[in-house]
Parts: structure tokens; sequence; C-alpha cells
């Protein structure tokens, strides 16, 4: 298990950058007692065989080694804090992986630093890729575009460590993670 | 509170040294954190950000941080690899917050290796 649900956002998200992935979303929202994460993509997708047993921690597109744990342990975490875990997947028109998970439960891992695995990722988009994020939660609804800030920025590229630390900040100031008790 | 609207203010801040770096890129350090399922369960994303943040408060501009996948040594993870032109790779294990800033500043900066971080023989 990782200790942060971000953390399992950060490291499913990298198969969407391998993917050859034109557009990233993340969707992040928390309403009444449910937590739901979004990550999707407009990569290459999964035929319908290895969709059958992505989910399976011996399963990996890797060459190195013949594990992959991103996907098993985030259906793990959803699974055991109440939630559920879907992913669909079509050849050439991308991936959704959807998991949701009950924010009282107490076997829920916490949301975590998310403008920090936000600007990890924006970090290593390659040239082309674009990253939305969307996070609505207590009433507080934030959402970053990459294809935005690029054209804001040009000719300074967004992934300048001065940009990144500027949109970590931003990221953090503008979204509510806490509130009246309740923590994601 | 910080919006995108004071995003141009920073892109006219950095247009003059972004044209400076952009025409002697040969000079360019690289900072590789390894950053798989293996190195963000170590703890490679608060590594990641302190190089970020260091590189941006000392103003580096000739380097580079970027993540990377698994670099096949999962129980010595978080990994930073870092690249200095006409320089070996230099290959750093069970990076933390604190030594990753002394990275920066010793080896980046001051072109001191950080011998102490390097993998030794009886952790291989």
């Amino acid at each position: 298990m990782l200790r942060e649900l971000s953390l399992n956002i950060l490291d499913i998200v990298e198969n969407s950058v391998k993917a050859g992935a034109k557009n990233i979303r993340i969707e992040v929202s928390a309403k009444g007692n449910d937590l739901k994460i979004v990550i999707a993509d407009d990569g290459c997708g999964m035929d319908e065989e290895f969709l059958s047993r992505v989910t399976d921690p011996f399963t990996t597109t890797r060459t190195t080694r013949k594990v992959g744990m991103g996907l098993p342990l985030l259906k793990m975490e959803a699974e055991m804090s109440g939630g559920m875990f879907d992913i669909t997947s079509a050849p050439g028109k991308g991936t959704t992986v959807k998991s949701t998970f009950k924010i009282d439960n107490i076997d829920r891992p916490p949301l975590g630093d998310i403008s920090s695995t936000i600007i990890s990722l924006i970090a290593d988009l390659n040239e082309g890729q674009e990253l939305v994020f969307k996070f609505e939660a207590f009433g507080n609804e934030f959402s970053l575009d990459t294809s935005q800030i690029k054209r804001e920025l040009d000719p300074v590229r967004i992934d300048e460590p001065t940009v990144l630390v500027y949109l970590k900040d931003m990221i953090k100031e503008n979204i509510i993670t806490e509130n009246g008790g309740v923590s994601l | 509170m910080k919006s995108i609207a004071d995003i141009k203010a920073i892109r006219d801040k950095m247009q003059s040294q972004i044209i400076m770096r952009d025409n002697n890129t040969s000079d360019e350090i690289r900072v590789v954190v390894g950053m798989a399922t293996c190195g963000i369960s170590a703890g490679a994303r608060p590594v990641f950000n302190t190089l970020i943040d260091e590189v941006a408060k000392r103003n580096l501009s000739n380097v580079k941080v970027s993540r990377t996948g698994c670099l096949g040594m999962c129980k010595l993870e978080p990994i930073v690899e870092v690249f200095v032109p006409n320089q070996e790779k230099v290959t750093y294990c069970k990076v933390d917050a604190e030594k990753a800033r002394n990275i920066i500043a010793n080896h980046i900066v001051n072109g001191n290796v950080c011998t102490e971080y390097l993998i030794s023989g009886k952790e291989l």
C-alpha cells in the first residue's frame, strides 16, 4: 500500500505518459462520504485480453521485470476502504481508471500532497502532452490546464523549476482538503 | 492568492535568462529521479520536489530536473542520477530531502560529488 492516494495517482499517470497520451485528465472530487478519483487518457489503450489481467500484479508492459503494482495497489486500497475500482480501455482510444473511497473508512489512505504530485507530473510531460487537473470538494472547485498555462508562459517552458514551484503553491492555495474536521 | 493571471509576470521575469540559456545548451546538467512504483513508495516524490525547490531557489538556470521509471535497483530507491557534461554519470541511492539539498549544494553548485551517498559494494 502507498502512504497517500496522491502517490497512487503519480504512479498510475506515468502509464498514461508512457502510453503516448496527448491529453491526460485527473479528477479528484468529494461528495458526501465518497472520494472519487478519475484518471483518463487518450493514449494507446489496451485490448480486452490485457485489460482482463491488468489488475494482476504479475501483469506489466515493463521489460525490466515481470511485476506491475500500480493498478493492483489502487484497486486493493479502494476495495479495502469500502469503495470501488473500475477500468475501461480500448486500443487507440485510451484508458479511464475510476476509483472511489469511503472518506470515513479507517483503511482509506489520505489524499496527501496532491500539489506535489501534479507538479511532478507536469515536469514529466512530453512535448505535445497536456494535463488537466480538476478538484472539487467542500464546495470548492479548482482546475488547472497545462495548455492554458503554456500559452501564457510562451516562450518560457512549463517545466522550469521556478514555474513548477509557483504552480505547486497555486494548487495548494486554491484547493480545500480539510473542512469541519473531515480531512481528505 | 496565486492565480494563472500572475503567470505572465513570471514569463516576463524569466524570458531573458531563457534566451541566454538556449544559446548555451551544451553545459546543461541533468538530475534524474527514479519514480516508478518502487521509487515513489520509497519517497522519491519529496526528493523530486526538494530538487525542484532548490534549483528554483538558487536560480540554477543550467540544471534540468526530470523523472524516469524503474532503474532496476528497487531496494536502493530513491535513486538520483546526475549527468554533468563531459563527466561520468553519478548515481546516488537512498536519497531523502536533506540528501537532495546536499547534492544540489555540494555536487551541482560546488562540483564535489557527495561520496557518502553513492552506492557502496555492501549495498549491492
